[in-house]
């Protein structure tokens, strides 16, 4: 399809032998669960995804992105923007430099400055962008990674686990918040995690994991 | 290897310039002006090394040299360099311009081709010299100098000692083994090959031998044995009493200044007349020290510089000899405060200006007058010295 | 588009950087040790060098002070580390030991070598604290404590610098081997502290540290410069008497200095090879003593024991800066006074110009050494990181190699190929020398901090659209500004404490801090050493304290950093 995020027959391989095998679309504004046992390869999935495949494993198939074969485009150029469970923002940046790092180059220094504002107002925090980061709560700094990195404007989205670290209150809260920006700009989201509110509230196609033989296969497909 | 050196030579981007020839003292001082003169000298005196730097800073002033002092450990490093620079082939520009020398390394260095000249009687400065009375002026540990080399400073040996613990001087060496048998650890030499240290064993055996003069002679096979005969006995009765009992030794002459300060010995051998009040002036040594000689007199040489024969800056190191010799550089090394060594110059060939310098300095409470020094005897010829050394190190460079 | 083919070479580029000199100085030694060298004409192979070696009275003497020297050192600076961290890490007193150690760390060789000459001689400072009061004495007593023949002194001057390296080496280590449970298991089972570190993290810990333990066997087998200002003379340990017979004008000499360096490097490779069966021994009766259960009631004894030693091992190094500062202002000091007749600032005014030529030549030569080591290092880390390469373990003893083979059986053997070729001695040469030291204490320095950053941040950064080298240089070196500074500051401190490598590579035109120094030992001029000693520390130290101080400057608003 012309839009959207296919994964097509995509298999990972750890030292020869197959982990896992894929081969599904999401379309704009769909988001995708995949569930699975720990070590079954979820997080290498995304990996490759975002072409930061670690040295031990290999994987065949192809990713297309709106249109585009990503499968071999170097890491920083594919367009696909990523959140795990921990923040990770830059410790070295304030908070208003971590949201710019993703900007495209360009336009004046007040414009730019404009939208960090504007991104910062959307979830909340205005005013925050000359903060320490490692000052904000955990509910904050979650609020500034996902607008980071829907700045850098990324044609899909893809979720490791990302709401694991947030207490049950903040959980929803943060949840609801990602999935409503990601559907108001019509990303692709695919989404990893153990939690099965999670992968309800995404309200998308569930994709399970199998773990019983090395050729783990889809092994339901449900609909959320 | 030799295709390498050439091509090196040829890509070398410095002009090759033509040898000055030192009768022409104006061409000399007008190539010297720009050029920096590397001078190897042993590093191991703090007060020579601030007279060098004095030196530095004249030079400079007047004739536009450069010097820098390479402190050296073993003047035979700096000739090691100039042969190892020969033999790959580097006859231009070598690392070293200038070397304080004499007797052993002088007589190596000479008979290996590795130096410039003759050009010390051609330096203005030369004239001054009282060659005529100071016959280790031409004639260096008796090998003939034929200007090779030019002189700077006259050293004679005295033995300097703490009056605070040990009041009387010594007029021989048998009165000094008796002395050290009486007070046992309180005495000690530099460790041959150091110059002093050997220095010392020479000093020895002049003193025990009933006629010195057939030291004068090249040691050989034949006679070597003969003539050492007195000193190996000497030194197995007096090694047992000495600092340490002889399981160490002062690495060089200075170090035993700090051994008297620290009252580890009372007495110690030096070169120079003028060193213990020097290091008096320099909180080195406690102000009761003063010096004395043998009854038969001591050794007595010259210092000198030569350039090797590969040097980049002959002029420059020409201009620095010929400095080393005016009377103003002469008078400020006597000076006991400075450097204390004996001057080369004749007092009657100065004018009355220059002689007035020398008139006027205060010897210092520990130096001898000139009187006093005595008889200077000859240095033997360098073979014994190194054949002195080297069976030294042989018999007691090993601790038992 | 050159980067990107650049990179890769860079761990290539690394390699030859540190082997090349050391395979060249081999090469070097090994042809005149058998009889072969054209510059004095002589063509080999003959076995005369060897036999001239074995003709000197002194090398029996000399050969059981270098393996004896050497291997007591690294015992004892092995066992208070072990038995130190075994008994107190984890406490407080621990925390303080070990900030009291860092900085030792810095301090050079030959500084602390001076520092303790002039502590322990018979008219040193602890003598003239101690006389007349308690001593009686009003002469130093006729003992051979500096210099002597057992070279004792000269292991302590050793144990102190080594016991701080090993130390932190061990610190590093604990990180990575879970100590502190394991150590709190092991007292549930009823074992005392130290019995139950001992028996149960040592293992691990020391596979980890068994690569720098190795350097410092080699090293303490092979120093120079300690062993001129603390060693005998009579005769002097196998790699003085080298250098000395690197110096004689006859050339001939220098074959036998040749076969001494040939045999230098047997005794090492010698020394590690028992070692390493030693290792073995010790493993299987660390195994009987463990299954044997003794619970370990010695523990509070032997740990204080430990304590004392390490504490006393840090106070001799300061106590030895402190009498070496004494001792540069002043004016006459005769025994038994416990200070100078009078402070004077006059040897500073006198020595103080020497040394300031001396820091800038050691500076500029310090600066590119270290500048380029951690521009190779970060290069092959990150080229490590960029191609996903695997640095196998055989690769990091390649990192060693330059540590371990004695700097006195390559370093003559790289002078005389450089005279041969008509190579200029002087300071471009001696900085490539010296980056030959400086780089593998760079790069294990900055290796682990470099490794251990979140590659996360690294996906993170590329899915917002940053290029490789735009996260090299804006995420990852800035987070890493500390341990990066800090390697630096360590390449400074190595750079700055080199002795043979300058003595040897400059010809004699490169007076830095280090080679003035050693050159006044023989001098015994007390007030000058002190001046250069403290200069020397100072050189070293200063970069220490800027690592620290511009991290804390730079990321004063930026919590995350603050102990990163």
């Amino acid at each position: 399809m012309d839009k959207g995020l296919s994964l097509r027959d995509v298999t990972v391989f750890k030292d020869r032998s197959p982990l896992i095998r894929v081969d599904h679309d999401v379309a704009p504004g769909d988001v995708v669960t995949i569930m699975g046992p720990s070590g079954v390869g979820k997080s290498t999935l995304l990996a490759f995804i975002t072409g930061t495949l670690p040295g031990d494993f290999t994987a065949t198939g192809t990713v297309w992105l709106d249109g585009h074969d990503i499968t071999y485009a170097a890491a920083h150029q594919r367009r696909v923007g990523i959140l795990f469970q921990d923040d990770l923002l830059f410790p070295h940046l304030s908070v208003g430099a971590n949201l710019a790092f993703g900007l495209r180059p360009g336009g004046s220094r007040s414009d730019r400055q404009t939208r960090i504002d504007a991104a910062l107002a959307e979830v909340g925090l205005d005013g925050f962008a000359p903060r320490d980061p490692a000052t904000l709560s955990g509910g904050q700094k979650a609020r500034v990674a996902l607008m980071r990195m829907l700045l850098s404007e990324p044609c899909a989205l893809l979720l490791d686990e990302p709401f694991a670290r947030l207490d049950a209150a903040l959980r929803a809260q943060v949840r609801d918040m990602v999935f409503d920006r990601a559907r108001s700009r019509a990303l692709p989201v695919l989404m990893v995690t153990h939690d099965a509110e999670d992968a309800q509230a995404a309200g998308g196609v569930i994709i399970t994991l199998g773990d019983e033989s090395p050729h783990n296969r889809i092994t339901s497909v449900t609909q959320g | 290897m030799k295709h390498l050196a050439v091509l090196a030579a040829l890509l070398a981007p410095l002009p090759v310039m033509a040898d000055v020839d030192p009768a022409d003292w104006d061409a000399v001082t007008a190539q010297a002006a720009g050029q920096t003169v590397y001078w190897n000298a042993w590093g191991g005196s703090t007060t020579t090394n601030d007279f060098i730097a004095w030196v530095g800073s004249r030079v400079a002033q007047d004739y536009g040299v450069t010097l820098n002092h390479v402190k050296l450990t073993d003047t035979a490093d700096a000739v090691t360099r100039v042969l190892s620079e020969k033999q790959a082939g580097q006859n231009e520009n070598g690392a070293i311009d200038m070397i304080w020398i004499n007797g052993a390394n002088f007589a190596a260095m000479k008979e290996a081709d590795l130096l410039f000249g003759p050009y010390a009687e051609q330096l203005p400065n030369w004239a001054l010299a009282d060659f005529e009375n100071k016959s280790a002026l031409q004639t260096d540990f008796t090998v003939p100098v034929d200007g090779y080399e030019s002189p700077w400073a006259m050293a004679q040996v005295v033995f300097m000692h703490d009056t605070a613990r040990m009041p009387d001087p010594l007029g021989s060496m048998d009165a000094l083994l008796g002395w050290a048998q009486a007070n046992p650890g309180r005495f000690s030499y530099p460790q041959p090959p150091d110059f002093l240290g050997t220095t010392f064993l020479k000093q020895v055996l002049i003193d025990l031998l009933p006629n010195p003069s057939v030291l004068a002679e090249p040691a050989t096979d034949a006679n070597y044995d003969a003539v050492t005969a007195p000193l190996w006995p000497y030194l197995d009765a007096l090694t047992p009493h000495l600092w340490r009992e002889g399981r160490a030794y002062p690495a060089s002459g200075p170090a035993q200044l700090q051994l008297i300060a620290d009252a580890e010995v009372d007495l110690a051998i030096s070169f120079s007349p003028g060193e213990a009040t020097a290091a008096i002036a320099n909180n080195q040594l406690p102000d009761t020290v003063r010096t004395f000689v043998l009854d038969k007199g001591t050794i007595g040489n010259a210092s000198f510089v030569a350039i090797p024969y590969n040097s980049g800056a002959k002029a420059g190191a020409m201009v620095v000899a010929n400095f080393l010799m005016s009377p103003e550089a002469q008078a400020r090394a006597q000076d006991p405060a400075i450097l204390g060594y004996g001057t080369v110059l004749a007092m009657d060939k100065l004018s009355d200006a220059d002689r007035a310098l020398f008139e006027t300095l205060d010897l210092g409470i520990a130096t001898l007058t000139p009187a006093e020094l005595g008889v200077v005897q000859d240095e033997p010829h360098p073979t014994w010295m190194t054949r002195i050394s080297d069976d030294w190190v042989a018999r007691y460079g090993v601790a038992q | 588009m050159s980067r990107r083919r650049l990179l890769p070479l860079l761990p290539a580029l690394t390699m030859l950087a540190l082997l090349g000199p050391v395979v060249a100085g081999l090469w070097g030694t090994v042809l005149p040790a058998f009889g072969h060298l054209p510059a004095a004409g002589l063509t080999g192979p003959s076995l005369d060098p060897f036999r001239d070696l074995f003709g000197w009275a002194g090398l029996p003497r000399a050969v059981m002070l270098s393996v004896g020297t050497g291997v007591l050192a690294t015992v004892m600076s092995l066992a208070i580390v072990m038995l130190v961290t075994a008994g107190w890490s984890g406490t407080r007193v621990f925390g303080v030991l070990e900030r009291l150690l860092s900085p030792l760390l810095a301090v050079p060789h030959a500084a602390a070598a001076f520092g303790l000459a002039f502590l322990i001689a018979p008219s040193g400072w602890l003598a003239r604290l101690a006389s007349p009061g308690l001593t009686g004495w009003d002469r130093p007593p006729d003992l051979l404590i500096v210099q002597d023949s057992w070279g004792l002194a000269m292991t302590a001057g050793l144990i102190v610098k080594e016991v701080p390296f090993l130390l932190l080496i061990t610190l590093a280590a604990l990180g990575q081997a879970d100590a502190q449970r394991s150590v709190r298991v092991a007292q549930a089972l009823g074992y005392g502290r130290l019995t139950g570190w001992l028996k149960t993290v040592f293992p691990r810990v020391y596979a980890q540290i068994r690569p720098p333990v190795y350097v410092v066997l080699a090293y303490a087998m092979s120093v120079v410069d300690v062993a001129v200002i603390l060693g005998p003379n009579t005769p002097p340990s196998l790699s003085v008497q080298i250098v000395k017979l690197m110096a004689h004008p006859d050339l001939s000499y220098r074959l036998e200095a040749a076969a001494g360096a040939v045999l230098q490097l047997l005794l090492v490779i010698g020394a590690l090879l028992v070692w390493r069966l030693g290792e073995g021994a010790v493993a299987a009766l660390g195994r009987r003593w463990i299954t044997a259960g003794a619970r370990g009631k010695a523990d509070p004894a032997v740990a204080g024991l430990a304590l004392v030693a390490g504490a006393v091992s840090a106070l001799a190094v300061f106590l030895g800066l402190v009498v070496l500062g004494v001792w540069s202002v002043a004016g006459f000091w005769g025994f038994p006074d416990a200070l100078p007749d009078r402070i004077t600032m006059a040897n500073w005014l006198r020595f103080g110009p020497g040394t300031l030529q001396a820091l800038g030549e050691t500076a500029l030569i310090a600066v590119v050494a270290a500048l380029v080591a951690l521009v190779l290092t970060i290069g092959c880390l990150e080229a490590e990181y960029r191609h996903k390469l695997r640095v196998s373990q055989r690769a990091v003893w390649v990192l060693y190699i330059p540590l371990l083979v004695p700097q006195t059986a390559f370093l003559p053997g790289l002078q005389t190929l450089m005279l041969t070729l008509g190579a200029d001695v002087g300071r471009v040469p001696v900085m490539l020398v010296h980056l030959v030291f400086v780089l593998p204490y760079v790069f294990l320095s900055l290796a682990d901090p470099f490794r251990a950053w979140d590659a996360r941040m690294g996906v993170i950064a590329a899915a917002l659209r940053a290029s490789p080298d735009r996260i090299l240089w804006r995420v990852r070196l800035p987070m890493l500004l500390r341990p990066v500074l800090t390697a630096f500051a360590v390449g400074l401190a190595v750079s700055v404490g080199q002795y043979l490598a300058t003595l040897l590579i400059g010809g004699g035109r490169v007076a830095t801090l280090t080679t003035e120094a050693v050159a006044l030992a023989s001098g015994g001029d007390r007030r000058a050493i002190g001046v250069y000693g403290l200069m020397q520390t100072g050189a070293a130290l200063v970069p220490f304290a800027l690592a620290l101080l511009i991290p804390a400057l730079v990321w004063r608003n930026r919590k995350g950093l603050r102990h990163g």
